[in-house]
């Protein structure tokens, strides 16, 4: 999608329009407003969570264009033209997607809160590499902090993905 | 990951403990639907705010409302309470009636509440929250433990003790002075922020006529019940508490969420009723919630030269903070796992909980056992190098052995052979070896990076202590539902732990059923029985028994009654048969009630007898690696072995193992929280450093198990047992690496880079 541009005013509202899980929105928003408040309040997507607010959990990733980022710290603005994906879009017509599949199988959520940016920050991984090893894995996941797993088994459900992604 | 062999559940397994079951509720925390208390919202919605004192200690002078910069601000469209809209009392319901939800006069510590706002806008409300003015006459804080111990200063009674016990067995005085050596240690342990992902959150709407529904993150319900009524002076049908989907407590929501419940509550009241949601930023949670209490222990041992120890002298102390909030119950577990798993026939130990002008410290996995744990296998080492025998060798020396007593003179009765439990661990982690292998990398004068393997040997008692459980008389149960689906009744809460998975396959095979018949219903204090909270490794092993013993009278019922009468049955014909009963007879419901079994005896006045029902017992090892350029410590292997009666569900249980190890190695290498004129100055992720995924060692997980006769299919608690070993093994491998000089190098934590810099500076 093209980008526009836009005379912003001081508190002023600006209209944007994005996608989001492949549908189209249209916003006006806030120029202090974050990213993570549009999904979560104006698109009512509130599967994205606020760990921190300040990039360093990871709870609020999504995929913004292709790459994963902390929506905390992107300017609601910024999103104007752009093609996201939540982890509401990760499963389809309420099947889970294979990642989750793994997640579920073998016990990468406990309490569930960091899970939404774990699932987007797997699935990222898993789009760049075809073969992870461990290390890979580790340092991919490096910026998505979980205080309940010990991470064991979510390297468990990702690496478990290459037997999958062979198939 | 080496872990032990487990299979994910099969569609034709009957029975359902045993089995990795999968998370009844993982579906939905997937897919993003689970919902939490920020991803609720009301029409007509406030947000609250809290004003607090930003120095320690104090009296309120003056509040100033300055003047708002905006068009659109106005004091008038805020909602404001303070002390005196308090309906009720303004005391927090827990144990002692001395922590007021809102501040009058008396400031005891920075960020204590003072005033509450409330407004529509969130960008008003924060600008309101900077205009108010607290002006607080300062008086000199004390603000550490060992100041208060030392009574630099008074600020309670005529010695600063919040709570102190004194526990005696045999003749300590007569030991100390018989004994070959008498052998003397000092141990440290700091704070230690739960830092669940999900921060602190409630919802409250308050009605004239109904009364007051809260909804929120919390482990305990009933809790949160009894504060709220009392702030109030309602009744307790008048108050009605919901927990919403929970990411994460680790104790940091056991008692912390009643005031923050009774915050955005008095808003609503205020507001004439309009929702109020409040939720805490990370750092307002990191700064203002409870935290683990830091702790000083000091031992002094009567060893003979033979490696017997023949008595233990300990004090243990605890920094409690202003308010004793559960104060009293940390310092008890502390002192009750202070002589470790050995035995000796001479115990003294003194045990205090002191009062300081810091924030109150809580609940925190592990609740008092892994500072006093920590203590006493640190000074075991000490011990065994002066009586000159290895580690494990001392160890097996003195383990406790069915029949011996306790420091309570609880006769140990759990048919769990230590002995035999560290030669598994130590064959699993090849431990020998790699101590020898790491004793002759390390004595090369060029090599940067030196290597340590530890162990820690350890039990939990899980449920509450003593005649704990016997007053908290918890009830749970099951019903069936119109639909024929079975439902569990109980006011524990899902954090992340499984409850949810545990208690469906306890019932299930308690009922001949499925696990999918079944559903376990949303802790709302109007809708499940008073099961007691969620805390003390409790759950699978007190309330999970209650709803097994429930779940086997309703099909009792049903067989006395001439339904199911076939010997093996479908989930259909389970479900038709109590559809028929219901129709003949109304409702089918059973509720158990928690009755201490008889062969327990505690006595409370004499701090004498069965402490805990049973202990799961474990050994830990740890390997590290310590880079003598960077200074940094990295685990990178880790053993964990437990007996635990019973594994439940596998991959949950080996779960919470992972997760406790994560948490048991942030508390000993990374997590420090720092104050400054008694605020924490490091509130947030950025500077609080706890374990990425990067920093995450191998962690290998064995159970055996040695079923506890009243433990649902022999199950013992197990949450909080990896706190206590995990940070000893890891010191315990970091003086193998780096050596001794006896000079307390590496006798506290967190123990940082630049700690290690410091010592290894000093020698």
């Amino acid at each position: 999608m093209k980008k526009t541009n836009k005379k912003k005013e001081t508190g002023k509202k600006t209209r944007i329009t994005c996608v989001i899980n492949k549908k189209i929105y249209s916003f006006n928003v806030h120029p202090m407003m974050r990213a993570l408040d549009l999904i979560r309040e104006e698109a009512e997507l509130t599967g994205t969570k606020e760990g921190c607010g300040a990039g360093e959990c990871g709870a609020c990733s999504i995929i913004l264009d292709g790459k994963l980022v902390n929506s905390c710290l992107i300017p609601a603005i910024d999103l104007d033209g752009g093609d996201i994906l939540t982890v509401e879009g990760i499963s389809e017509k309420n099947k889970l997607s294979k990642i989750q599949k793994s997640f579920l199988e073998r016990g990468g959520a406990q309490c569930g809160f960091c899970t939404p940016g774990m699932i987007m920050a797997s699935y990222d991984l898993l789009k760049r590499y075809k073969n992870p090893t461990l290390k890979d894995v580790k340092e991919g996941l490096s910026g998505n902090i979980c205080r309940c797993t010990g991470y064991t088994k979510i390297f468990d459900a990702v690496l478990s993905m290459k037997k999958i992604m062979k198939k | 990951m080496k872990t032990t062999s487990r299979k994910l559940v099969k569609e034709s397994t009957t029975k359902f403990v045993g089995e990795s079951v999968l998370r009844k509720e993982g579906i939905q925390k997937l897919t993003g639907d689970a919902k939490y208390i920020d991803d609720v919202k009301f029409p007509n919605m406030l947000y609250g705010a809290t004003i607090r004192s930003k120095i320690p200690r104090g009296k309120i002078k003056n509040v100033t409302f300055k003047d708002g910069a905006s068009d659109k601000f106005s004091w008038q469209d805020f909602i404001i309470v303070d002390y005196k809209d308090i309906p009720g009392e303004n005391y927090v319901a827990l144990i002692e009636k001395d922590q007021p939800y809102l501040a009058s006069e008396k400031i005891n510590h920075a960020e204590e509440p003072i005033l509450l706002l409330a407004h529509e806008d969130k960008d008003l409300l924060e600008e309101a929250r900077r205009l108010i003015e607290v002006e607080v006459e300062k008086e000199e804080p004390l603000l550490t433990l060992k100041d208060s111990l030392e009574k630099i200063k008074i600020i309670k009674g005529s010695d600063n003790v919040l709570k102190s016990y004194l526990v005696e067995k045999g003749d300590i005085e007569k030991a100390l002075k018989e004994a070959d050596m008498v052998i003397e240690g000092v141990y440290e342990t700091g704070l230690q922020e739960q830092l669940y992902i999900e921060n602190n959150g409630m919802i409250a709407v308050f009605n004239k006529k109904d009364g007051i529904t809260v909804w929120g993150s919390m482990q305990c319900p009933y809790y949160v019940q009894k504060a709220v009524t009392n702030l109030f002076n309602l009744p307790p049908e008048k108050v009605r508490i919901v927990q919403m989907e929970t990411g994460g407590g680790f104790g940091g929501k056991e008692d912390f969420p009643s005031i923050l419940a009774g915050h955005a509550a008095l808003l609503s009241y205020k507001a004439g009723g309009r929702p109020v949601k409040m939720i805490y930023d990370r750092s307002e949670d990191m700064a203002v919630t409870t935290k683990r209490h830091p702790s000083f222990t000091r031992h002094k041992t009567a060893v003979n030269k033979d490696g017997k120890i023949i008595g233990m002298d300990i004090e243990f102390y605890l920094d409690g903070g202003a308010y004793l909030t559960l104060s009293s119950v940390v310092l008890s577990r502390g002192l009750l796992h202070a002589t470790g798993p050995y035995f000796t026939p001479n115990v003294k130990i003194t045990a205090k909980a002191l009062m300081t002008n810091n924030p109150p410290n809580g609940a925190f996995r592990g609740f008092g056992a892994p500072q006093s744990v920590f203590a006493i296998e640190r000074h075991m080492e000490k011990i065994a190098r002066a009586v000159g025998i290895t580690s494990e060798n001392l160890r097996k020396k003195n383990f406790l052995k069915d029949g011996d007593t306790t420091a309570t003179k609880q006769i140990i009765n759990d048919k769990v052979d230590l002995k035999k439990l560290v030669d598994h661990a130590l064959k699993e982690s090849d431990f020998l070896k790699k101590r020898n292998l790491f004793d002759k990398e390390n004595r090369k004068d060029s090599q940067m990076i030196k290597k340590g393997i530890g162990l820690s040997c350890f039990m939990h008692g899980a449920g509450f202590t003593g005649s704990g459980e016997k007053y908290l008389a918890s009830v749970a149960g099951v019903t069936v539902g119109g639909d024929g689906r079975i439902k569990i009744l109980a006011a524990n809460t899902e954090m992340g732990q499984g409850k949810n998975t545990v208690f469906s396959q306890i019932a299930a095979d308690a009922l001949g059923i499925s696990v999918d018949l079944i559903d376990v219903v949303q802790p709302d204090t109007a809708v499940v029985p008073n099961s007691g909270p969620t805390v003390a490794s409790r759950t699978t092993m007190i309330v999970g028994k209650l709803v097994e013993t429930a779940a086997k009278e309703l099909k009792e019922r049903l067989q006395d009654n001439n339904y199911l009468q076939k010997k093996g049955y479908s989930d259909d014909e389970f479900s038709l048969e109590c559809k028929k009963y219901i129709k003949k007879n109304g409702e089918l419901k059973i509720l158990k009630r928690y009755d201490i079994p008889p062969e327990i005896k505690w006595d409370e006045e004499r701090y004498e007898g069965d402490a805990y029902g049973t202990f799961a017992w474990a050994v830990y090892i740890a390997e590290v690696s310590i880079d003598l350029v960077t200074f940094q410590t990295k685990v990178e292997r880790f053993t964990a072995l437990q007996e635990v009666g019973k594994v439940v569900n596998p991959i949950l249980a080996e779960g919470q193992i992972e997760g406790g190890v994560a948490q048991g190695i942030g508390y000993a290498l990374y997590e420090k929280v720092i104050c400054k004129e008694g605020r924490v100055i490091n509130n947030g992720f950025t500077n609080y450093i706890v374990l990425t995924s990067d920093d995450t060692p191998d962690i290998k997980v064995l159970f055996e198990e040695s079923p506890y006769r009243h433990g649902p299919q022999g199950a013992k608690g197990i949450g909080e047992l990896p706190l206590d070993g995990t940070a000893p093994a890891i010191m315990n491998a970091i003086e193998h690496a780096l050596g001794c000089k006896n000079k307390n190098e590496f006798n506290y934590i967190p123990f940082l880079p630049e700690d290690l810099f410091s010592v290894l500076e000093k020698n």
